[in-house]
């Protein structure tokens, strides 16, 4: 028996048909047909959500490979011919922009924010989740609340701090934050550390480790898969990241690939939609790519942070 | 005792991130909300003003805070429920799940500025596809972004497209309620809206409320759509809240001004969250998930 809602789809006809004798409130003669319905119908829905889902990506990738007039046709075409994959070239050089360090400088802030946000949440994760010490729990309150507190409160002082210092317009303010660890990120993983069975912990601990080693030898090789999953959310945080880099970083040089993007319409006087398209496609690629290959660690991670909270 | 110091060791880049990039930060808003600091100048302390000005000389303060609150009223729930909706079709026990499920988990992970032009494209009145496909069916579409009564609906509907990653948290808590609760409940001659009402939803609802709370915090601080596509406007029609902050802040340059904006939307939230975790006693059920620990 399927548990299936009773949706808008069910037809009230059926439930007309209510003749006396019943198996879970539907007429028994009509249970199996009314089942194969509601299948189709779930399939039907299914597929239609599906392609209204995945069509703002083709609509982009179309847009992006069409020639300029094309871009303007009414109705508009879904597949442009010829094919102008020119459109990508121009889109990275049509404005003079140093487009290769942008991706240098997105690729080099996110791989150390990576870093740092992984070896640091994992550490103070491990105290959470192995060590007993006054104020454990009060502390790890306090973690979980601070991801509650707005971006926009610390904002404005954390970047009067930086003008102070002189870290404005480097990649410093992008990156150091995320060594001391991101309450999300512990969060997950000390979800993860209380999973492994402390035995492991314990028979180590006999034979004489210390906990530093028995963080590095024992529990981060088992938490490879959290630790993964740690690492593309935080890449893909950074990939996306707009609001931060745009206050901190200020020379073109020093800009990132959604600075780039976020930048791209106010370059031109009318709007060349082909470009623009081609222009998100290759921010967009990159991500849907480790996506694709990284699949699970995704879920798995939004479902360890998901349930429990 | 070595166990303490050990543990404080461990946590210790966490406390030393929390006081130099939350603690002393927002302390630091909390008393920059007194002055008048236009960043060039020195600041001068004007008490409350600030908060007075507010309410009393600046009316985009007020719209920015409607718009806002509209936009968590309206898209948060709808978001949930949509995310619900398709949770309860992909736990159908459909062929090609994994499919299917990356389909609607897609747009969840580009969100950001690709999203937001992709969308301004998708919206736009003439060659936008939205308005196209509703030429298909001989309705003139509005002007979307460019219309001042459209352009936050525009928003609103577009935030449904990323809802792929509370899909998958209810999905995982679909497939861990118990076969043997429905099955008990048919034989009670339970129908299938009675399965949904009495076992369902109070099954999903601590990750319902997981989601609501993450879902308003989210929403209270939206910035890159209003940032891309409307720059706040037509006529300040998405003036969010993050964004006029982010101006006062950034373009005006009025460092305290924005410093009382930013904890007037913390007390917001505060307020909202600590209000939901009162009233989640009335209607989360808990019973399962501790009897499970």
């Amino acid at each position: 028996m399927t548990t299936l809602p009773e949706s808008e789809a069910t037809p009230r006809a059926f439930r007309r048909l209510a003749s006396v004798p019943r198996v879970h409130g539907w007429p028994a003669q009509s249970i199996r047909f009314t089942n194969a319905l509601r299948r189709l119908i779930t399939y039907l829905i299914l597929v239609l959500l599906g392609v209204i889902m995945a069509l703002p990506f083709v609509w982009m990738v179309s847009t992006a490979l069409k020639p300029d007039a094309l871009v303007f046709s009414i109705p508009p075409e879904f597949f442009p011919r010829p094919w102008v994959w020119r459109n990508f070239i121009d889109a990275l050089t049509i404005l003079g922009h140093p487009v290769h360090l942008y991706v240098w400088n997105t690729l080099v802030i996110a791989v150390l924010g990576v870093v740092g946000v992984a070896l640091s949440s994992s550490l103070v994760a491990f105290g959470f989740a192995r060590l007993e010490f006054p104020g454990r729990d009060k502390l790890f309150v306090v973690v979980l609340g601070t991801m509650m507190l707005p971006f926009a409160v610390t904002m404005v002082p954390q970047f009067i701090l930086y003008q102070r210092i002189g870290w404005l317009d480097t990649f410093l303010p992008l990156i150091v934050p995320y060594w001391f660890g991101a309450p999300f990120h512990i969060f997950l993983l000390r979800q993860f550390f209380l999973t492994i069975p402390r035995e492991l912990d314990e028979a180590a601990r006999i034979d004489g480790a210390s906990n530093l080693r028995i963080y590095w030898n024992i529990i981060l090789p088992l938490s490879r898969p959290a630790l993964a999953t740690v690492a593309i959310f935080a890449f893909v945080y950074h990939w996306n990241d707009l609001l931060w880099p745009l206050i901190v970083l200020s020379s073109q040089k020093n800009w990132t690939l959604a600075l780039f993007l976020a930048s791209f319409q106010g370059y031109m006087q009318q709007p060349r939609w082909n470009l623009l398209m081609a222009a998100s496609t290759v921010l967009v690629l990159p991500v849907l790519i480790l996506f694709f290959f990284t699949q699970k660690l995704f879920i798995r991670g939004i479902v360890l942070t998901g349930l429990k909270g | 005792m070595r166990q303490t110091i050990e543990g404080y060791l461990f946590i210790s880049p966490w406390i030393i991130g929390f006081i130099l990039f939350t603690f002393l930060p927002v302390a630091a808003s909390f008393v920059m909300s007194f002055f008048n600091w236009r960043l060039i100048q020195a600041p001068v302390f004007v008490g409350v003003e600030n908060y007075v000005n507010m309410f009393t000389a600046d009316p985009l303060f007020g719209q920015s805070l409607q718009v806002t609150l509209i936009y968590v009223v309206v898209a948060v729930p709808l978001q949930l429920a949509f995310a619900l909706f398709l949770a309860m079709l992909l736990n159908q026990r459909v062929r090609l799940l994994p499919f299917f499920r990356t389909v609607f988990y897609l747009p969840a992970v580009v969100s950001g500025v690709a999203v937001a032009v992709l969308w301004q494209w998708l919206y736009h009145p003439d060659l936008g596809l939205i308005n196209e496909m509703l030429r298909w069916f001989g309705i003139k579409g509005p002007a979307w972004l460019v219309s001042p009564q459209w352009a936050l609906p525009a928003i609103i509907f577009m935030s449904l497209w990323t809802v792929g990653g509370t899909m998958i948290t209810f999905l995982a808590a679909l497939q861990g309620i118990p076969q043997h609760l429905y099955e008990a409940a048919e034989l009670d001659g339970a129908g299938e809206r009675a399965k949904f009402w009495h076992i369902t939803l109070p099954m999903l609802s601590p990750v319902i409320f997981f989601n609501l709370v993450l879902g308003i915090i989210v929403g209270f601080q939206t910035f890159t759509q209003a940032y891309i596509m409307t720059k706040g406007g037509p006529l300040n029609a998405t003036m969010f809240y993050a964004l006029y902050l982010y101006l006062n802040a950034f373009n005006f340059l009025k460092m305290g001004y924005a410093s009382a904006l930013a904890w007037v939307l913390f007390l917001i939230i505060l307020v909202i969250t600590i209000a939901q975790l009162k009233l989640s006693r009335r209607w989360v059920y808990y019973e399962f998930e501790e009897a499970r620990a």
